[in-house]
């Protein structure tokens, strides 16, 4: 009696180290920058489908705000203690969580960087993410030809200081408007002579409107107006709309949620360019499967495409119409 | 009766006023489109948000409390008010009567808890902080609510006097800081939170139903975080989930500015609207120069701290 209940134990007790190591289940974790942003909410929607068809276990964690480095550092640790072979990753803070990200990498964790890059970006295994330079230089592009030749007195809404992602939507605009600009790998904004206000609307639509407040303040001919996504240009419309200057004046975005091409159906966006959460996610499960079987490894930038959006097409810029950008947004349709 | 000139204001109290004129005098040699109407117009729509939530957060200070949920509490009540009308189809009034019903109801709960269970007020409110939070993103599920009847967003309308168009919001502000105003110099009931805040033993051995004054203290902060979410709705014409992050510390900046202190039983509600202006200022002030915001929070970094040393150095001098 006493030797089978210790026979019993001891079979319980193999067959519980042994389950994981026979389990075929990849897992991969998630790492997004907040639970709550609709853009992230994609992102898990798109892995988790995707872990679903590979036949993977998908665990997702993220920080509590934009900016939360603790917390992701602890959800990275929470990963590999649960046996993750490959961590997708939104870094929060683009240095900071590089050590812990090193780590992982030690114990032979595969690391890919979504949406934003770490600095360096060698620090990840590979990154898959919107090419934010190309975004900013397609409504440049657009906003250029819709102008027409008319001189522009640009205000630009910008995501806050130092932010990489940023500095080259800003700069990519500027590019594509032909003004004189920095490159993609520049941390700065530049301010040619047309650009005649910009503030940081940090992303936010209260923000934005007050930011957009203040710039009419300062010059009230602006009439274009580049923001860093839509819930800024949202903002910047109100801020237009109540100085009574809403017909005029052109507004263009980046990123493509669901909200901004609503926004761009009902005119208050021109024209944005569209960026794919759920592409990026995807993409990142299949690598995460693609090494647990065969141990390869991605390596560099990968492209998840941007597409720009446009109600109203012009001539020599190539857009798409906002029932593609519907098809494809993120957040609720 | 304490006689006029008692009631004027002290140097002391005088300061944040100065340090606004200040402020305002630089902003008008730096940029030309500062010292207009239409600028002050704007400044003020641009605080009412804040305002509102501070003269709730002035409440509480008085008491010598603290509320950290307000920022949040306010979020919950603006996706209350506008969810349900949207969901329910329900007429505004009735939608934002519901919204102030929530964040009443938190106020409330702060209140009870602080007073029957004798939690400190920082501990309750960090815990009801994060609690709002969740409620907001669960209800919402992480969603703007768009597409709101015109009825919800009536007080972000505009008039003019003259040239310069005034928000309705913004009156609905200034008017809830003059009868708060009135209210805590004249009533018996604002004295006691006074008391309260000054020497809670001593109030309750006179005959103040201490409890009481906390309890209505708390309900009556809980309402000014619904009305301050009503102003957030009717501005940014949406229902943010995300809204109240920043709002959160800006109130109690605000107060801190305006010359309450933190340790309780002293302070005038109208230095908190001043204390929001400060900020609301150098925001617009900064940005009509080009600068960047984060000088802006540098700025208002050591403004709070000369405030709080400025409030504890006059302790110890008048001991």
């Amino acid at each position: 009696m006493q030797q089978s209940r210790i026979h019993l134990a001891i079979a319980t007790l193999a067959t519980a180290i042994a389950l994981p190591a026979f389990s075929a289940e990849p897992i991969i974790g998630l790492i997004t920058k907040t639970e709550t942003n609709p853009f992230f909410v994609k992102m898990k929607e798109g892995a988790s489908a995707e872990a679903k068809a590979k036949g993977a276990k998908l665990l997702s964690a993220a920080g509590r705000t934009d900016g939360d480095n603790a917390g992701q550092v602890t959800a990275i640790e929470n990963m590999i203690a649960a046996g993750a072979k490959t961590i997708l990753i939104t870094p929060s803070d683009s240095k900071a969580i590089v050590p812990s990200i090193k780590k992982a990498r030690e114990k032979g964790v595969l690391v890919i960087a979504l949406d934003s890059p770490t600095e360096p970006a060698n620090a990840t295994d590979a990154l898959f993410a919107t090419d934010n330079y190309k975004a900013g230089v397609l409504i440049g592009n657009y906003a250029k030809a819709s102008m027409a030749g008319k001189p522009a007195k640009i205000a630009t809404l910008d995501l806050f200081p130092g932010h990489p992602v940023g500095a080259q939507r800003h700069n990519g605009f500027l590019a594509g408007f032909g003004l004189k600009s920095l490159d993609a790998k520049s941390n700065e904004l530049a301010k040619p002579a047309e650009v005649v206000c910009m503030a940081d609307s940090f992303g936010d639509q209260a923000k934005g409107q007050t930011a957009m407040e203040n710039c009419l303040q300062k010059n009230p001919d602006i009439n274009l107006v580049y923001t860093i996504n839509e819930p800024a240009a949202a903002g910047a419309f109100n801020a237009l709309k109540k100085a009574g200057k809403e017909k005029g004046v052109l507004v263009v975005s980046v990123d493509g949620g669901c909200q901004g091409i609503k926004d761009v159906v009902g005119g208050k966006i021109a024209a944005t360019s569209q960026q794919y959460p759920l592409r990026m996610a995807a993409m990142g499960v299949a690598a995460g499967v693609e090494y647990a079987k065969t141990g390869k490894k991605p390596a560099g930038y990968t492209d998840t495409g941007v597409t720009l959006i446009a109600a109203k097409p012009v001539t020599g810029v190539d857009s798409k119409d906002t029932k593609t950008g519907l098809d494809l947004c993120w957040g609720n349709k | 009766m304490p006689s006029w000139k008692e009631q004027l204001p002290s140097i002391g109290s005088l300061g944040p006023f100065l340090a606004l004129l200040i402020a305002c005098g630089f902003f008008s040699f730096q940029s030309e489109q500062f010292l207009t109407g239409a600028n002050f117009s704007l400044i003020l729509q641009q605080v009412m948000v804040v305002g509102l939530i501070a003269i709730g957060q002035t409440l509480i200070i008085l008491t010598a409390g603290i509320d950290l949920s307000c920022g949040m509490v306010m979020a919950l009540g603006g996706v209350v008010m506008t969810k349900v009308a949207q969901d329910y189809g329900l007429h505004p009034v009735i939608a934002i009567g519901i919204g102030f019903a929530v964040t009443a109801g938190f106020g409330l709960i702060n209140g009870l808890l602080v007073t029957r269970v004798k939690l400190p007020s920082f501990i309750v409110t960090l815990g009801t902080m994060n609690i709002a939070f969740a409620l907001t993103q669960l209800y919402s599920q992480s969603q703007t609510i768009t597409d709101l009847p015109a009825g919800m967003t009536l007080l972000g309308n505009t008039f003019s006097i003259g040239q310069t168009q005034i928000a309705y919001g913004t009156v609905v502000m200034l008017a809830m800081y003059a009868l708060s105003w009135l209210w805590l110099r004249d009533t018996a009931s604002g004295r006691h939170i006074y008391a309260v805040g000054n020497n809670p033993e001593a109030t309750r051995l006179t005959g103040i139903p201490t409890h009481r004054v906390l309890l209505m203290v708390y309900v009556l902060a809980g309402l000014c975080y619904g009305i301050a979410a009503l102003l957030s709705v009717s501005r940014t014409g949406v229902g943010d989930p995300n809204a109240g992050q920043t709002e959160n510390l800006d109130a109690i900046t605000a107060v801190v500015l305006g010359g309450t202190s933190l340790f309780g039983g002293r302070g005038i509600v109208l230095g908190s609207l001043i204390g929001a202006l400060i900020v609301g200022v150098f925001r617009n002030g900064l940005t009509l120069m080009g600068v960047s915001s984060v000088y802006q929070i540098l700025i208002t970094g050591i403004l709070v701290i000369l405030a709080v040393a400025t409030d504890q150095l006059s302790r110890k001098g008048g001991r």
